[in-house]
């Protein structure tokens, strides 16, 4: 249901509807993550990737076009690389360790520790919060300065566009 | 091992490839970012479906329960999306500016424009 919600939203040539389709997209991989046990990651995923993104996706399209110029040919040399490639994931996955087996490599180093120690070493019910804030506060400090990085950079970008658009305005009144 | 061990994992690929080409192929920049955010979608699938343990529930502790799944993926791509976010804004803010400039946001137009003038 996922795959086709992705698919109809990046078939569609309507760029409001695709916006909408996007929401929902991220709206289904949240409902995925709650029956995938990741609860937090679903509140995530719901708030700011349903959310936000499609605020800002809307927030663009006033500001740009709403429709797609028709582009119906199928690229030949994409669809090859994207061939080539899916294959090569799918021939990696077939060494993969099967969905929830307990004893695959991902859950044999840290993330006992995470479990059995974390209400005495950090304290909150929350281990996914124990190790965020803690374990590996380092990551959460490194997330903090991109987002205000692109903060700083969407700035210079939309409000450069805001002080030419006065400076034409101006020259606009001067005759 | 059962034919459906690794379906998540097959699921996870189709997304990837769609959102692949949805990138390569498409001229329209904003249809690109949109591909950009499936292709990202998938990944974090790939993760989250890794850190499953069957019978396992949300890594809360709680009275009587043994079984969690993994904590640590779930961490990674808590910080990956919300990176995510702010790349895409990044990136719908360029789109913006491009329009301002070419007037127009499709890539051949805007090469049109550079090669021709």
């Amino acid at each position: 249901m996922m795959a086709m919600g992705a698919m109809a939203a990046l078939a569609l040539r309507n760029l409001f509807a695709v916006a909408m389709l996007s929401g929902t997209y991220s709206l289904l991989a949240a409902a995925l993550y709650v029956v995938l046990d990741a609860v937090d990651v679903a509140f995530t995923e719901a708030a700011v990737g349903a959310g936000i993104s499609t605020v800002l996706l809307l927030g663009t399209l006033v500001l740009t076009d709403h429709h797609e110029k028709p582009n119906g040919r199928i690229h030949l040399p994409a669809l090859l690389i994207v061939l080539a490639v899916g294959g090569l994931l799918f021939y990696g996955t077939l060494d993969m360790p099967a969905f929830g087996d307990p004893q695959a490599p991902i859950h044999q180093h840290v993330a006992d520790h995470y479990i059995e120690e974390s209400r005495e070493e950090v304290g909150p019910p929350n281990i996914v919060t124990s190790v965020l804030a803690s374990y590996r506060g380092y990551d959460t400090l490194g997330e903090t300065t991109v987002i205000f990085t692109a903060a700083i950079g969407v700035l210079a970008l939309i409000g450069r566009v805001r002080r030419i658009r006065t400076r034409d305005a101006r020259s606009g009144d001067d005759p | 091992m059962g034919i459906l061990d690794h379906f998540n994992y097959w699921m996870v690929i189709v997304l990837m490839m769609a959102g692949l080409y949805t990138v390569i192929s498409r001229g329209n920049l904003i249809k690109q970012v949109v591909g950009l955010n499936v292709f990202q979608v998938s990944v974090f699938v790939l993760y989250i479906s890794m850190g499953k343990v069957s019978g396992g529930t949300a890594p809360i502790l709680g009275e009587g329960i043994t079984v969690y799944s993994n904590p640590l993926p779930h961490v990674l791509i808590l910080t990956a999306i919300v990176v995510g976010v702010a790349t895409t804004a990044l990136a719908l803010a360029l789109v913006v500016r491009i329009r301002k400039a070419y007037g127009s946001i499709e890539e051949d137009d805007i090469l049109k424009q550079e090669n021709g003038s």
